[in-house]
């Protein structure tokens, strides 16, 4: 685990960034926050799709749990009211401690998966919630990590 | 930060312009100090509070608002609640404070927050995006401005186009849109209300429905207690001497008889939108009117009233997305600079060229107001070489200071007549020094003007420049709007 932290420091250093690939919002339910699942072309030799599938569906559900509009949301908005919204002050909302569980997943994420391949995922609410960003880096030397075999294999055919 | 402090005759020229604004100017002088996000926001906003209040650029009908209602309030309880208190109960002083109280929280709360501005797209996004459209369209983009770009999403049945916003180079989610006054996009976009100086979006709607409502309880209870003194008052001494021993009551019943019409009225509007969970923009451009067609509808409904209005004041409050008090990293891509279809510092080139006619008259424009603006005290420096530059990216870094400075109030354009010659030259690299001198002169943190600065100092990202050159470019102008100012 340490290691592959640390790998993803390196990739920063070590490698160059090849392309980035975004994938968009899914607005056929409306406004609420969805990302496409469609799988990127360019992303087709780099990481399995369904591994894919399984991050862009879990960011999904996360994001959906965060607007839910049911029981305690409305708690919230009635007590947040009552007190003039001064409440908001002291108290974290619910699409916070969301957000915050996002956030670890992400990089949970990055380091498990993305990151042995070459891959990061930005966080989309550094990018205003409107594209995941997923940053597909070129192995520049030998230096780039143990598990640089697949990746280096992977982006010489992946350009 | 890139700006060196190699020379300090250029040091003692910062000192002498940089008033209350602070780093852009202070970055020679201390290096590598942070920046937060809100010093480098591209929209037309106001911060205050190191990023913690954000309002529009025009506050002034704000202040009025807030006078109105604490001066009345304020004549309501010295005036008519002592007499009340005794005569009726003293239950009613405290029923007013305590919607004042509420009127006056909600209202702030309204204008200091986001309404939910969407942040503009890095550049990597927007030339992603820009790739996307052209391979749609089947075109590489022309050396004007191609023609609107709309992408179709149906929603619950409904089909919504989408567009893509210039400004902030993303297509707008749907009930977005971009509020020209504060020069964002924000979302669920309702209106740009200048009584509270702040747009009415997303994440301050419920604010902004709360402080109408129990505005008008408040007007409505003042109203209905300062006549109730006054009758009181007149059936111990006369009409004319219960007028005359309680002058504020007319002001009050003056100032709340004008305003309850309206204020009733806008509040009966918005329970009609939140209950048909629809807003304003939509109201009146009659996007979901039946009158459209038969079958258009309107696809964010919940079904019921009380659903809607449940969703629309009780719902999940998004956080910020713009993240006003973080620090500027260093290594992350800045957003598109807010150049009206222009990048600055050439992220990719095919947004360069997108510098149109329009923005070229703008820019000369600006470079007029700027030359007759007297500026500097400091003595007069002879224009050293211009650095010979890659004429796109000098028009291009010109056009990019411009469209920030725009804001620049009208009293401030003097005799734009007076110095037609100066234009040609100057015009590359006055506007990005000349808006670092407008801060002495403009409000205290222009936001507006601060942005411009910044991809100066994160050149990082430029594939023309390096430090070294943008430093000579940066003094050149600097030097340049000096011999400007001494003509």
């Amino acid at each position: 685990m340490a290691t592959e932290f640390h790998n993803l420091q390196e990739l920063h250093h070590s490698a160059s960034l090849a392309t980035k690939v975004f994938i968009q919002r899914d607005y056929s339910e409306g406004t609420i926050c969805k990302f496409q699942t469609k799988f990127p072309a360019e992303l087709d030799s780099r990481i399995e799709r369904a591994l894919f599938e399984i991050t862009v569906k879990t960011l999904n559900d996360y994001y959906a749990e965060a607007e839910k509009i049911g029981g305690q949301s409305y708690l919230e908005g009635c007590l947040a009211c009552a007190t003039a919204y001064v409440i908001f002050l002291c108290m974290e909302t619910r699409y916070e401690k969301v957000l915050k569980k996002i956030s670890k997943y992400i990089q949970d994420q990055n380091e498990k998966i993305y990151a042995p391949r070459g891959l990061l995922i930005t966080d989309p609410i550094e990018r205003g919630m409107r594209v995941i960003e997923i940053s597909v880096f070129e192995d520049r030397g030998s230096s780039a990590s143990s598990s640089g075999s697949s990746s280096t294999s992977s982006s010489s055919s992946g350009r | 930060m890139h700006l060196g402090v190699s020379d300090p005759m250029r040091e003692c020229e910062y000192s002498q312009i940089s008033t209350r604004s602070s780093t852009p100017m202070e970055s020679p002088h201390k290096k590598r100090i942070p920046r937060r996000k809100w010093q480098v926001f591209p929209g037309r906003n106001k911060f205050y509070c190191n990023g913690r209040i954000m309002m529009a650029r025009q506050t002034g009908v704000f202040y009025l608002t807030l006078v109105l209602i604490v001066v009345t309030s304020g004549l309501f309880f010295a005036f008519d609640c002592p007499f009340l208190a005794s005569s009726l109960s003293p239950a009613i002083p405290a029923v007013g404070g305590v919607l004042f109280l509420f009127v006056l929280g909600t209202l702030l709360r309204t204008s200091f927050s986001d309404p939910g501005v969407l942040p503009r797209a890095t550049p990597d996004e927007a030339a992603d995006l820009e790739r996307q459209i052209d391979i749609a369209n089947g075109t590489t983009s022309g050396g004007f401005r191609p023609p609107p770009r709309t992408k179709e999403v149906i929603i619950n049945g409904q089909t919504v186009k989408l567009k893509y916003c210039f400004t902030c180079k993303i297509f707008r989610p749907p009930r977005a849109s971009h509020c020209s006054l504060c020069d964002n996009c924000v979302e669920r976009f309702d209106h740009h209300c200048p009584w509270v100086g702040n747009c009415v979006g997303r994440r301050n709607y419920r604010f902004f429905y709360m402080f109408i409502l129990s505005l008008s309880f408040l007007t409505i209870f003042i109203f209905a207690f300062v006549i109730t003194h006054v009758i009181l008052r007149s059936q111990s001494m006369g009409f004319l001497s219960a007028l005359k021993d309680s002058p504020a009551s007319v002001l009050e019943v003056v100032v709340c008889f004008f305003s309850v019409w309206s204020i009733v009225g806008l509040s009966g509007f918005h329970t009609y939108l939140i209950s048909s969970n629809q807003t304003t923009n939509e109201d009146i451009k009659g996007s979901w009117s039946s009158k459209r067609g038969k079958d258009n509808y309107n696809p964010y409904s919940y079904g019921n009233i009380f659903s809607n209005c449940c969703a629309a004041l009780c719902g999940p409050l998004p956080p910020s997305l713009i993240n006003r008090r973080g620090f500027v990293q260093p290594d992350t891509p800045q957003p598109t600079p807010p150049t009206n279809g222009i990048t600055m510092y050439g992220a990719t080139q095919s947004q360069s060229h997108m510098c149109d006619q329009d923005q070229c008259i703008q820019s000369t424009k600006f470079v007029l107001q700027a030359a007759a603006t007297p500026l500097l005290q400091s003595d007069p420096v002879v224009m050293g070489d211009e650095p010979s530059l890659p004429g796109r990216t000098s028009l291009g870094t010109a056009c990019a200071a411009l469209p920030l400075a725009q804001p620049t109030p009208p009293t401030s354009t003097p005799s734009l007549s007076c110095d037609t010659d100066m234009h040609p030259l100057r015009g590359d690299h006055v506007p990005e020094a000349h808006h670092h001198f407008l801060t002495p002169e403009e409000a205290p943190s222009p936001p507006g003007m601060l942005p411009c600065g910044s991809p100066l100092g994160h050149s990082h990202t430029m594939p023309f420049y390096n430090p070294a050159s943008q430093d000579s470019l940066h003094e050149d102008s600097v030097r340049g709007l000096v011999k400007l100012s001494s003509v």
